[in-house]
């Protein structure tokens, strides 16, 4: 189901994590986890009183049998019914009420486990919504997803399996030792002996284990990795006839791959019957010393004062099954709790990320005019205002949103000491078109990073309408500015969805507009399903310049007075180019527009022109101020340079 | 499907046969035990003799140790024995997919074959040690188990029968109502995932669009609709416990009352302390050994998934194999279409290209432009028989490229894909794939063709700079510039670049047109490009539109006579020379 994790291997789980997962499990069901618990508690308890009954019947029995010898076996039988019949009936009713409570703790376990899993998942996934952009920049993505899917498997393991088992495990064992004491001390060391050697081995073989599973996580990691990159190049192994090299290397992960996991898997798979069998010594061990201790009638020592006899050794053979297995079951579960508690402590470091800070208090509200001033009103009226609280008055005031930004002397940088822009100043007025050009690495992204508050700047300032975008309130200032990026993002569902995702509240008909707007329609009309076709893994049956086309409708429909265009660089054909170009056009007019150009006509056609250069501005113009310069720009508008 | 995974046990058979082997003996020590322990027991009571009870007793520590040797040994043998068949298989599927063709390889998708080599190898490990191990395990153990009770316990027994029942049916039916439900979710939950990485990867347009709450929302439905299919899965699952404890307790219970009747009223001949005690251990075997089965069928039923998609893959034909009797020299760099057609699939109705003759002379330069979909790629992919046509024939040097061999022929035709790849390494291990032995001189000579010698000397290892994997630390344009020099020291008879400049900067992409034609005159050479610019100094350019060759000619008379040429020209010319 889910892949495995490759990357390195994980540190152990934070302290106290435990605490914390049964702290989160409770505060998700206060009522059914102490209910499950309890339930479990008496189950376990009960399923390890048998012997107590056991001993009382055998009791009879060898009480019965000996009488039988000399009075025969039916009145042997009627004089010790009364023994057994009663004990059997108790130890029947007693098992009834186990066994309830065992169907309920087992059926509760599965509604907690995954009711947690899906509380779990959904806290973090809208964490993860409200996390700042820089976070995803700097996490690789396969990170991320291994929350979802190996941390949150490993958890389930360990909330609905091991910590069950544990509790009982341990149950189990404190209440046979109470029974043990309850019969013989002397029996009791000989068991606690052997479980003390038991738990020697299981740990030294386990210790053994565990340093070798992690060096077979990394051979695996190795592996895949090496899988992984082959494949993605498997055709320039092709082009380049370099089969039988790739073959060698392969041989050589894949061998030492199988030299760790053989060493790992033979800790593994010897621990069971050691541990096992250690457990039959140990029962030999117990009929022995209690057949001697008969024989030579020594006398007992126990809780109960009853004396040794054969109902008490046997019973005792029992509970030396049960102990040892209780005890291999606890070595069992160690590994799955040290790599729940791994994932769950991974689980709760995505809890704990420090969300997007937006200490803004602007909003952008609908307006209506009313008598030449701006009134607040709840349907949309397809005029904004930004709504400004002053604090030191009390007074509140409405801005019409306009578009103008302004910058004033930015600094920013993405590391410490590693200044990406410099001294940056620019306006945009309502209704311009704002280009910027440059190399890769220049910070034309930045800027536009910058505009919408993905990033916060270190210095300077940013005016948008007048007012410092950071009292704007986050979601109001992006509400109030479109972006189409250069790589298109489109979501699971139909292109209509697509679309719609501008604007939740829009009407079919409003997304059609925005499509025929743009230039979509054409091509989404004839789509098999039109509208209603479905795309899947980024819309991967779509061309690359239909998937632009929709990301641009996407931005249409919800129409707002700014917008931040990132041009594609790859490829695309001339005549889709054009279609693209047209609808980029369209979405372009009347707007303040920033735009991160690749295309002379775009450029051509803006108001301003900025060339960047390792982040300041180097050079700012119209295109044939530009051009007349012969500076940089003519450099780059000649081809000289690479445009990324 | 199972004859093919097991070729891949070769040298692992030893350890794969003696594992059962040893389990079966491993399972008759543990069955044998509680026996001679009911007998220790039994004489407890008549024998006052010590030496009698160690003599039992040294009997049983001797099973128990015989017991654990077995056991270990099968375990190390296990352990041997599936990651050796694991580490095959592997190896097998990785040897298979070199000898794949491109068609082969597009047919399985790159991502489907890493899955196939990864995830369900483990799977099929997992299994494999399962069958060896525990399938063989558990139902010994359980006809050894029940065979004791009625050596042991004659007609008290019985109860076995009629109790194995109850918890076989439960287990079937848990099995059969819940696989189906998890193979559901299962499906499900691979779909919210996907849906997670979505939203990871789209978080700039999600936090552009303030989406986020929209977002959570949604996402809260698909894990609720998880959360209740699951609940639903394990539910079921759930059933197993209670009811094995049920069983367990209906033996127990019925052990004690009629086993101390029988006992009694038989004084202790039909049935003994001992007896009793060992009957309730073989109860407990028996029980558990169908949960194992349970189980197993369960991890089985879920590997055969991964073990038929292995199989798929290992029963793939490579659609192209080298000829009986290879030609292993190319002569020249000429190039012969002849009535060539070509579609991907023999099921595809739409054919890729049609009716293709052309006719290229070694040392020639020729352009290749046209649309999207107009199968410029694959055009030139059948040049170096990455693909067979479908009809007709494509010659090298005057030679069938059929009957070349495969080796030679794409030594001499080197292509650069459109979809390159550079490999983690270093650069000069990168160069090297062109040419394993090529000295550094060679290096630098290849990398100054395809202006790719500033840059890398601009790193401050030079030629040891590191690549990260997918060449992720180098920028589009130098990526595209390292693999043409890659491709430059094959010194190929026949070059072809397909968009392989479309990151470089038009005067750089000059330059590299300039240094071929300069230095590797004799090379034929087919450049596919989306700018015009890129091929108008070609010696002859080829138009295609649709699969077909619409229009062959220089640039001057191509403008003149050919209507789509001229619009992509002038589209061009008119919204500037698009750097992108």
């Amino acid at each position: 189901m889910a892949k495995q994790y490759n990357g390195p291997v994980r540190p152990r789980a934070k302290k106290g994590t435990f605490a914390r997962v049964i702290r989160t499990v409770f505060s998700f069901y206060p009522v059914l986890l102490p209910l499950t618990l309890a339930c479990i508690v008496f189950t376990a308890i009960v399923s390890s009183m048998p012997s107590l009954f056991m001993q009382k019947v055998l009791a009879a029995v060898e009480g019965g049998v000996k009488m039988a010898e000399t009075a025969g076996g039916a009145a042997a039988w009627e004089h010790y019914k009364g023994d057994v019949i009663p004990v059997v009936i108790l130890l029947g009713c007693i098992y009834l009420v186990s066994l309830t409570s065992a169907f309920v703790y087992n059926q509760l376990m599965a509604v907690i486990t995954q009711g947690t899993l899906k509380k779990l998942r959904d806290r973090m996934f809208s964490r993860m919504q409200e996390l700042p952009v820089k976070y995803f920049d700097t996490h690789n993505h396969g990170d991320i997803m291994s929350y979802y899917t190996n941390d949150i498997d490993t958890l389930r393991q360990l909330v609905s399996q091991s910590m069950p088992q544990l509790l009982i495990s341990g149950i189990t064992l404190t209440v046979l030792i109470c029974i043990m004491l309850y019969f013989s001390v002397w029996m009791t060391l000989v068991i606690l002996a052997g479980v003390l050697a038991m738990s020697f081995v299981s740990k030294k073989i386990g210790g053994g284990s565990a340093r070798h599973f992690v060096r077979r996580q990394m051979a695996l990691g190795k592996t895949e990795g090496y899988v992984e990159e082959m494949m993605h190049g498997q055709k320039v192994v092709k082009v380049f006839c370099h089969e039988t090299k790739a073959m060698q290397k392969f041989d050589e992960v894949n061998d030492n791959l199988f030299r760790e996991a053989e060493k790992a898997n033979k800790y593994a798979n010897t621990l069971m019957p050691i541990i096992n069998n250690i457990g039959n010594i140990l029962y030999v061990l117990v009929a022995i010393v209690g057949g001697v201790l008969l024989i030579k009638e020594v006398p007992n020592l126990s809780f109960s004062g009853l004396a040794l006899s054969v109902s008490v050794v046997v019973p005792f053979l029992n509970i030396t099954k049960q102990f040892t297995g209780s005890v291999g079951q606890i070595s069992n579960q160690i590994n799955s709790v040290i790599m729940g508690l791994a994932g769950a402590s991974r689980v709760f470091e995505i809890l704990d990320e420090e969300p997007e800070r937006d200490e803004g208090y602007v909003t952008l509200v609908n307006v209506k005019e009313v008598d030449g001033e701006l009134v607040e009103c709840e349907e949309r009226t397809g005029s904004w205002a930004w709504k400004h609280p002053h604090r030191e008055d009390g007074t509140v005031s409405y801005v019409p949103l306009r578009g103008d930004v302004r910058m004033t002397e930015v600094d920013f940088e993405y590391v410490e000491g590693k200044p990406v822009l410099k001294n940056i100043s620019l306006y945009a007025e309502p209704g311009q078109q704002v280009a910027f050009v440059g190399a890769t690495g220049a910070g034309k992204t930045t800027i536009t990073n910058l505009i919408n508050r993905f990033y916060d700047i270190a210095d300077g300032k940013i005016r948008y309408d007048g007012i410092n975008i950071n009292k704007i309130k986050k979601s109001s200032l992006r509400r109030s500015l479109g972006v189409v990026l250069q790589d298109v993002n489109l979501f699971t569902g139909s292109v209509m969805d697509n679309i719609r995702y501008g604007k939740l509240d829009a009407t079919e008909e409003e997304c059609i507009a925005a499509a025929r707007l743009v230039g979509a329609d054409d091509f989404i009309t004839r789509l098999p399903e039109g509208y209603n076709t479905e795309l899947s893994g980024n819309g991967a049956n779509l061309s690359q310049g239909q998937r632009q086309l929709i990301s641009i409708a996407r931005a249409a429909v919800a129409d707002p007075p700014v917008m931040i265009l990132d041009e594609a660089t790859s490829s695309i054909d001339t005549r889709t180019e054009a279609i693209v170009q047209r609808g980029m056009d369209a979405l372009m007019k009347d707007r303040t527009v920033f735009v991160i150009a690749h295309r002379l006509s775009t450029v051509k056609s803006s108001d301003v022109i900025m060339v960047l250069d390792h982040g300041e501005i180097i050079e700012r113009g119209s295109h044939d101020d530009l051009i007349a310069r012969r500076g940089q720009y003519y450099s780059l508008y000649t081809g000289a340079f690479e445009l990324e | 499907m199972i004859g093919i995974l097991l070729k891949s046990v070769r040298e692992f058979k030893k350890p794969s046969i003696l594992t059962p082997i040893l389990v079966f003996f491993e399972v008759i020590m543990e069955c044998t035990i509680p026996m001679v322990i009911a007998e220790l027991v039994e004489k407890y009571e008549e024998s006052s003799d010590i030496s009698v009870i160690l003599t039992y007793g040294a009997i049983v520590a001797a099973l128990a140790l015989l017991s654990l040797t077995f056991g270990a040994l099968a375990g190390l043998n296990c352990a041997t024995a599936s990651v050796g068949f694991a580490k095959n298989l592997r190896k097998d599927l990785y040897y298979k997919v070199q000898d794949f063709s491109f068609e082969n390889i597009d047919k399985f998708s790159t991502s489907s074959l890493v899955t196939r080599m990864t995830t369900d190898v483990s799977n099929v490990q997992m299994s494999y040690m399962m069958i060896i191990r525990t399938a063989i395990r558990a139902p010994f153990m359980f006809i050894f188990a029940i065979v004791m009770a009625f050596v042991m316990g004659g007609r008290m027994a019985w109860i076995f029968i009629c109790v194995i029942p109850i918890l076989g049916g439960t287990l079937v039916f848990v099995a059969s109502r819940a696989m189906p439900l998890f193979r559901k979710v299962f499906k499900k939950y691979d779909k919210l995932n996907e849906s997670v990485q979505e939203n990871v990867k789209g978080m700039r347009v999600v936090k552009s669009f303030v989406r986020e709450e929209y977002e959570t929302e949604r996402f809260g439905y698909a894990s609720e609709d998880v959360r209740r299919d699951f609940t639903k899965a394990e539910r079921i699952l759930a059933l197993n416990g209670p009811i094995m404890q049920l069983c367990l307790n209906i033996v127990m219970i019925f052990v004690l009352s009629f086993g101390s009747y029988t006992s009694i009223s038989s004084a202790g001949s039909l049935l003994g302390i001992g007896q009793m005690s060992a009957l309730l251990t073989y109860g407990f075997m028996i029980l558990s050994s169908l949960m194992m089965l349970s189980m197993i069928f369960v991890m089985l039923t879920m590997s055969a998934e991964s073990a038929r998609r292995i199989v798929e893959v290992l029963r793939e034909e490579s659609t192209i194999k080298n000829p009986e009797n290879p030609i292993l020299e190319v002569k020249d760099g000429s190039i012969d279409f002849s009535s060539v057609s070509f579609k991907y699939s023999k099921t595809a109705d739409r054919y890729a290209l049609s009716d293709i003759d052309l006719h290229i002379a070694s040392g020639e330069t020729i352009g290749i432009i046209g649309g999207t979909g107009s199968s410029k790629s694959t055009l030139i992919q059948l040049i170096s028989r990455l693909y067979d046509v479908t009809e007709g024939s494509v010659s090298v040097g005057g030679v069938d490229v059929r009957d070349y061999d495969l080796d030679t022929l794409r030594n001499n035709v080197a292509v650069v894909l459109q979809k390159n790849v550079l490999f983690s390494g270093s650069i000069k291990e990168n160069l090297r794939w062109g040419n394993e032995n090529a000295t550094d001189e060679e290096m630098r000579e290849a990398a100054r063709l395809a202006c790719a010698d500033e840059f890398i000397e601009s790193f401050p290892d030079g030629y040891d700079t590191y690549i990260e994997q997918g060449g992720a630390n180098v920028s589009g344009g130098q990526k595209q510039r390292l693999c043409i020099a890659r491709a430059l020291l094959k010194k190929p008879k026949v070059l072809i670049l397909d968009d392989s400049t479309s990151a470089v900067d038009t005067r750089t992409d000059a330059h590299i047109r300039a240094a071929m034609r300069e230095y590797i005159p004799e090379t034929t050479k087919l450049i596919i490009a989306q700018r015009i610019a890129s091929v108008e100094d070609a010696d002859r350019i080829v138009v295609l539109d649709g699969g077909r060759i619409i229009a062959l000619g220089n640039h001057e008379e191509l403008l003149g006579s050919c209507d789509v040429y001229r619009e992509i020209y002038v589209s061009q010319m008119k919204g500037g020379d698009d750097n992108g």
